[in-house]
């Protein structure tokens, strides 16, 4: 719908989004907001899933053009998926980062999309990974991307702390979210979190309205 | 891939070459004027209810300021347990509709099985996406199957969302304000049919490109009800589109008959076999 999309760099829907990732001790939490924008002032969706599964212990959070991060991920599963049965063996989280990261370079021109990659494996436990427009691949303890993540860079430069327990570190996931929804025009909806141990996978749905409330709201 | 359900096989990866292709050519014309494609101009809307989906949609084809078509019909049949709303390019969303039909009855029939709702989608996010953005087609996609109802939307840059509820088109601002307001989960059937007439209502009053007679299609696990129309406009006009006009209805006045000398000029005459 032409009159949706005024003047976006994005075009079509684009997530606009605020994502992160942060690793605990034992795991790591990863999240996101659930709005999906046109043109930077149509909610095309309040309840986008941005969250995706691409392996039992692997997700992936989506930035950019809806329209390529769904395709480029859907690229990925299949990848990952027969990597996997050749190896007989689950895929590391650096192997699934490396396929986004294999098709997001090869096909910078045209795409519009980000990732990051947040999981579990036997090798190197809890890890989070990004790979950011252009195809850089890069490893950290914690990481926050989306138009949403420039609001709240201080806070979490200043509330991060490496071997959190998992009820910290949850704590610190949703207030970011919160944080950054609460400024950022194209961020909202709900909260999102996944937390990955070596145990399992919980999904985490925190609603708009239970969502931390700080001063002046 | 799975080469049963399509007809012809996309290369391995992604394919932009119709994207170049099209940039190409917009700069063959004169100011980047492309050609404009005709667009409907619509309301469609869906809603998941208890025990199916209901889709809804105007009738109106507009051609710029012109009604082209009163009695459009924008809910394509996809298959017998799926049907798809289209807003966009008409010429898109028609074609698109009925590729998919057909890949997926090819596929029925190789595979035994009926088609489900999600393959529907993807196969719909792949060609929308290999276009990349280049088909206008805003679709609407309910269907009933094993798994349960459904309601997907799909657009043109092949983004892919699973809705409760949505209304698209030209319209679509004022269908989703009566459909935010009204929805609710596990609707019964007469509230949904209810539900979706007055978004698309909304949607004919308020957009110029949308009017005309509304459309419904329910679809449940025990069949498709369509019913087209649903309602009819309030300002149908009354044509009788048969002009015959009896004997007398023009009086006359006077007659004059001439008969016409005529002499034969040529005789021939073919014996017919009728043995």
């Amino acid at each position: 719908m032409e009159k949706h999309y005024t003047d976006s760099k994005v075009k079509g829907v684009s997530t606009g989004t605020t994502i992160l990732a942060a690793i605990f001790d034992g795991g790591v939490v990863i999240g996101s907001d659930s709005r999906a924008s046109m043109g930077g002032e149509y909610v095309s969706s309040k309840t986008i899933n941005k969250v995706i599964q691409v392996h039992d212990r692997i997700f992936c959070c989506m930035a950019g053009s809806l329209a390529d991060a769904q395709a480029v991920i859907k690229s990925a599963k299949s990848h990952l998926s027969f990597h996997s049965v050749q190896m007989e063996s689950p895929p590391l989280v650096i192997a699934a980062a490396s396929v986004l990261k294999e098709l997001c370079y090869k096909n910078k021109d045209e795409l519009q999309a980000g990732f990051l990659t947040a999981g579990w494996d036997s090798k190197k436990g809890a890890q989070v990974y990004v790979v950011s427009l252009g195809g850089m691949l890069i490893s950290q303890q914690v990481t926050i991307g989306g138009s949403g993540s420039t609001y709240i860079y201080g806070y979490v430069d200043a509330k991060y702390k490496p071997n959190m327990t998992r009820e910290e570190c949850l704590q610190f996931a949703t207030n970011a979210l919160a944080l950054a929804m609460g400024r950022d025009n194209v961020s909202g909806g709900v909260a999102h979190l996944v937390v990955i141990t070596g145990k399992g996978v919980e999904h985490v749905v925190v609603p708009g309205d239970k969502l931390p409330r700080f001063h002046d709201e | 891939m799975a080469l049963s359900t399509v007809l012809e096989t996309p290369g391995a990866g992604f394919n932009f070459e119709n994207a170049t292709r099209n940039a190409a050519l917009e700069a063959l014309f004169e100011g980047g004027q492309t050609p404009k494609p005709l667009k409907t101009g619509t309301t469609i809307a869906g809603v998941v209810f208890k025990d199916g989906v209901v889709l809804g949609a105007d009738t109106r084809a507009t051609s710029s300021e012109v009604v082209a078509d009163k009695m459009c019909e924008k809910i394509h049949f996809i298959s017998p347990n799926m049907y798809c709303c289209g807003a966009g390019t008409a010429a898109d969303t028609e074609k698109t509709t009925e590729l998919l039909s057909s890949n997926l009855s090819i596929f029925s029939l190789n595979s035994g099985r009926n088609p489900r709702v999600v393959m529907a989608v993807n196969i719909l996010q792949d060609m929308l996406y290999r276009y990349h953005g280049q088909i206008g087609a805003n679709l609407l996609l309910g269907g009933v199957d094993c798994t349960g109802n459904h309601l997907y939307t799909v657009g043109p840059y092949g983004d892919v969302d699973k809705v409760p509820y949505l209304a698209m088109g030209s319209g679509d601002l004022a269908a989703l304000g009566i459909l935010e307001d009204g929805f609710k989960h596990n609707l019964e059937l007469e509230e949904a049919k209810e539900l979706v007439r007055s978004s698309i209502h909304a949607g004919i009053m308020s957009d110029l490109g949308s009017g005309n007679n509304i459309d419904v299609c329910v679809i449940t696990k025990q069949g498709v009800d369509y019913i087209r129309p649903y309602q009819e406009s309030e300002y149908k006009d009354d044509r009788k589109m048969n002009y015959k006009y009896r004997p007398g209805t023009t009086k006359v006045l006077t007659e004059k008959v001439v008969p016409l000398k005529l002499e034969v000029v040529q005789e021939t005459v073919q014996k017919m076999e009728t043995a």
